[in-house]
């Protein structure tokens, strides 16, 4: 109280031990992220002034971004369009079968872009599925139709799941008085819903913004010229590499405004927080007759077009493969390359999430909410940006590293280990700190109260986590590309390659393969929804 | 499992705090002397500057409003905030900057703090890992019988009820036969009437243990009824220490006065050992003079039936075994409790008369 106190900040020597080693990990870990993007600057610099003026100034740099917001306006408004009207009609209204539309909004996460991106494609031609079903031909979907389509089938399960989370914390009886002044539904729903529904509309739209940005198998195989894909095709085809690092470059660019804009949105809307406590009656809508009828088409359209269309397709062309025993031992050979990354990815990334959610839980300090930033890094940079940093990289700094498993599975580790961070973090939120300070107090030092109390405690996390990093490495694409091993095919790359060929009926027992596995990373999401509730 | 005894020189705490002294001369556990601690910059400091000492087997209770830091002062005992300025000695030496696992100091917190993970056996065994593992077996078994929870070894910590859990607590800290434990509000999750009965078994536990207590609560009933000491708290300071009756009877400040139990404060000029109100001239419990506050109990004050009385019975509460009324005589209104014998409605027409000593403030 009186000014002659003396506040002594706790030097190093003086903070616990157990802080400075977590400290030092998450620090440790945050320069691997950040570091390789290093030689991504310095092979872009490589080029002298005037080639970066030929490139900025390039027609085609300029029709590369127009193609790129192109396709993320699309996506969103596509995506929204069917998110939307279904988190209503689940959250609001009494349309029958809600928890079955619930599932069936979520399932379509199981279908991967470049898989959805094969069964539109698949429809078509004279041997696709309309021709051989329907009996009449329709042209190859491509171009921006085809990626949108793709990339909205895919993607907007995670709209819904912000959106449904959001009219579950709205408060009713703000749309109450609303009416109660005199506004008529419509009113309400534009002047009241809508504004306290923008935080979770926009944080969905962050996830598929940043996932359409960095998207590169659905956009290649639609041929749809974007960063990522012209990335790839200078990287591979042309090896023009300091224009790949450019071109990344302005990847991570457009990325990181995407995220600074959201931020800056979310901070302005102070009004979109709903308030504590009140408004417990949630009264839903009831439909007529005919509302149900409109309500069940919207979501069979829905359906059918994110669900019922790869299942058909695949299908269609496993029936065709008049041989699948022959196929079976190359199958097995790429599942099991696939296995072999996506394992120690999964251990790693949990691994590596461990000390920085121990950080940002029990220390919070300014040095951890850095540590928990750049752990964001991975994440937030596109997959092909992020990995052609790791080419640049190991090809300077470590030679040895070049095109090996282990490169490999730590750019999956940290590419993924937001995604494991997650439940790693909520977990820790949940494990009272007192269990840990009675453990301290009972005589075992930290290292042991970690071992002992903290980590079986938050294990389900911690095995959500590597489940979510396990699955997703198992289809991923991009980072695969660039960075495998010589003679390394994953499920993935075996997919992409053939279907780029035209080689449906060949690649449709690993499209069925991705599917089924990614259907698992759904089941995860949706125990957790549950739980969640 | 007591400590072995010390021949300490003996020294006389008078620096400690201005009224602290000690009703049992035993031997000196702990001292603590100056903590400090400053959350925030250029806030005030949750504790400035917290001195008292405690003897073996003695049980102190920190008591005050939330805010007064009683609970940051009880975690810098356990190490678990680390104190700007100060010292902790326990038995002499100095732990100040010892982690909580070297301290030897036991902790009962106010959720219990259960392992989720681990069985009842599991949890009190938890420990004892310096015993081989037949001995603590053994140990954790004892304690669980002692607490009275045999037969539940098997349980899972949320299989049991709120008492079952604060007793396997209880059991846990005590295992290791700590010299002193630690509780941070350890009744506070218990409901009413679990928790009269809960604090006397807490209390004999620990005596019979050997083991000292500190005892952190914000309820005034609590504290008198536990503890052998009380340090009343208000604002990051130990504004008064000593026994509850001590504490009760001659409270230093208004603050203490209305904290423990319910307080009537009068002004009053006072010369020596009596004092000048507005109701006639009262004793003094303690010399004093000019112009001072004074702290006149409920239970002080009778009342008698006067329809010309200068006051007039404006509330009343009936208490079972006593009543309690709100009297306004002029300007003041006062407190009074009175047996369950004659009742006044509200609106008869009294006199009050002051018994016994009053005690001036600060």
């Amino acid at each position: 109280m009186s000014l002659s106190t003396t506040i002594t900040t706790p030097g190093l020597w003086r903070m616990p031990r157990a802080r400075v080693i977590f400290s030092a990990l998450g620090l440790m870990i945050g320069g691997l992220m950040v570091l390789p993007l290093i030689w991504l600057v310095m092979r872009a610099a490589q080029a002298d002034s005037a080639q970066v003026i030929d490139m900025f100034t390039r027609p085609r740099t300029l029709q590369l971004l127009i193609n790129t917001m192109l396709l993320v306006v699309c996506t969103l408004a596509l995506a929204t369009a069917m998110a939307l009207p279904l988190a209503w009609l689940v959250s609001r209204t009494n349309l029958r079968g809600r928890r079955l539309i619930n599932i069936l909004a979520v399932i379509p996460l199981a279908v991967p872009g470049y898989v959805m991106a094969y069964a539109l494609i698949g429809l078509s031609g004279n041997f696709g599925f309309m021709n051989q079903v329907f009996g009449f031909t329709i042209p190859r979907l491509q171009g921006l139709t085809g990626a949108t389509l793709a990339l909205a089938l895919y993607t907007f399960p995670y709209i819904y799941l912000n959106l449904r989370a959001a009219f579950a914390g709205l408060d009713q009886s703000l749309e109450e008085a609303a009416r109660a002044l005199g506004a008529t539904p419509r009113e309400v729903f534009f002047r009241v819903t809508l504004p306290h529904l923008m935080p979770a509309l926009m944080a969905g739209w962050l996830v598929v913004g940043l996932y359409v940005i960095g998207d590169f198998g659905a956009v290649a195989l639609m041929r749809y010229e974007v960063f990522s894909y012209a990335i790839y095709l200078q990287y591979s085809a042309m090896f023009d590499r300091v224009y790949a690092a450019w071109l990344a470059l302005m990847l991570i660019a457009i990325a990181l405004s995407v995220v600074w804009w959201e931020s800056r949105l979310r901070e302005d809307a102070h009004y979109a927080r709903t308030g504590s406590g009140t408004g417990t009656g949630r009264r839903r809508l009831v439909l007529p007759a005919a509302g149900h009828v409109v309500g069940w088409g919207l979501v069979g359209l829905v359906v059918l077009a994110s669900i019922g269309l790869p299942v058909a397709v695949l299908s269609f062309w496993m029936v065709r493969l008049d041989d699948l025993p022959s196929v079976l031992p190359a199958l097995m050979r790429a599942f099991s390359q696939s296995l072999s990354v996506a394992v120690p990815s999964a251990l790693m990334a949990a691994t590596m999430a461990l000390p920085v959610a121990v950080l940002a839980v029990r220390y919070p300090s300014p040095l951890s909410t850095f540590i928990n930033r750049l752990a964001f890094i991975g994440y937030a940079v596109p997959a092909l940006a992020f990995a052609l940093a790791f080419v640049f990289f190991s090809l300077n700094a470590a030679r040895f590293l070049y095109q090996t498993h282990l490169l490999l599975v730590t750019v999956y580790a940290l590419s993924f280990l937001a995604l494991a961070l997650g439940p790693i973090r909520s977990a820790l939120y949940q494990a009272r700190p007192s269990v840990e300070e009675a453990a301290r107090a009972l005589g075992h030092g930290p290292f042991s109260v970690f071992a002992r109390v903290t980590l079986p405690t938050i294990r389900p996390g911690v095995v959500a986590g590597m489940v979510l990093v396990f699955v997703i490495a198992m289809k991923e694409l991009p980072i695969a590309f660039l960075l495998a091993p010589t003679g390394f095919r994953p499920l993935s790359i075996t997919m992409f390659s053939r279907t780029s060929e035209g080689m449906l009926m060949e690649a449709a027992p690993y499209a069925a393969a991705i599917m089924v596995f990614s259907a698992l990373f759904v089941g995860v999401i949706l125990r957790h929804d549950r739980k969640a509730e | 499992m007591t400590a072995t005894p010390k021949i300490l020189s003996f020294k006389m705490p008078a620096e400690a705090t201005p009224l602290g002294f000690r009703p049992r001369r035993a031997q000196t556990l702990l001292e603590v002397k100056g903590l400090r601690k400053h959350f925030t910059q250029g806030d005030t400091p949750a504790v400035a500057g917290v001195s008292f000492d405690l003897g073996e087997g003695e049980m102190l209770a920190l008591l005050g409003p939330s805010g007064c830091g009683k609970t940051t002062t009880l975690r810098m005992i356990g190490g678990f905030e680390t104190p700007d300025d100060g010292q902790i000695l326990l038995r002499g030496r100095n732990i100040t900057r010892l982690p909580p696992e070297a301290r030897g100091i036991g902790f009962v917190f106010q959720d219990y703090a259960l392992f989720p993970h681990l069985d009842v056996l599991a949890n009190v065994k938890f420990g004892l890992r310096k015993l081989p593992r037949v001995a603590a077996e053994l140990r954790a078994r004892e304690m669980l019988a002692l607490v009275g929870l045999s037969g539940l070894e098997e349980r899972k910590p949320h299989e049991l009820s709120g008492g079952q859990q604060q007793r396997v607590a209880l059991a846990r800290t005590l295992a290791v036969a700590p010299p002193l434990v630690l509780m941070d509000e350890p009744f506070s999750n218990l409901d009413a009437a679990m928790r009269v009965e809960t604090r006397q078994e807490v209390r004999k536990l620990l005596k019979s243990s050997g083991s000292a207590g500190i005892l952190v609560t914000h309820d005034q009933e609590e504290a008198m009824a536990v503890a052998d000491r009380i340090a009343v708290m208000e604002n990051g300071r130990v504004v008064q220490i000593g026994t509850p009756d001590e504490i009760y009877r001659n409270p230093v400040s208004a603050f203490v006065a209305s904290f423990l139990g319910r307080s009537n404060i009068l002004p009053g000029t006072a010369s020596g050992m009596v004092v000048k109100t507005e109701f006639g001239n009262l004793p003094l419990s303690r010399a004093a003079n000019g112009a001072v506050s004074l702290s006149v109990r409920p239970e002080q004050i009778m009342l008698e039936a006067d329809p010309q009385g200068p006051a007039s019975v404006v509330g009343r509460e009936f208490r079972g075994h006593d009543q309690l009324y709100w009297v306004q005589e002029g300007e003041r209104c006062m407190l009074v409790i009175s047996g369950a014998g004659a009742a006044f409605e509200v609106g008869s027409r009294v006199r009050l008369r002051i018994c016994d000593c009053v005690v001036p403030l600060g």
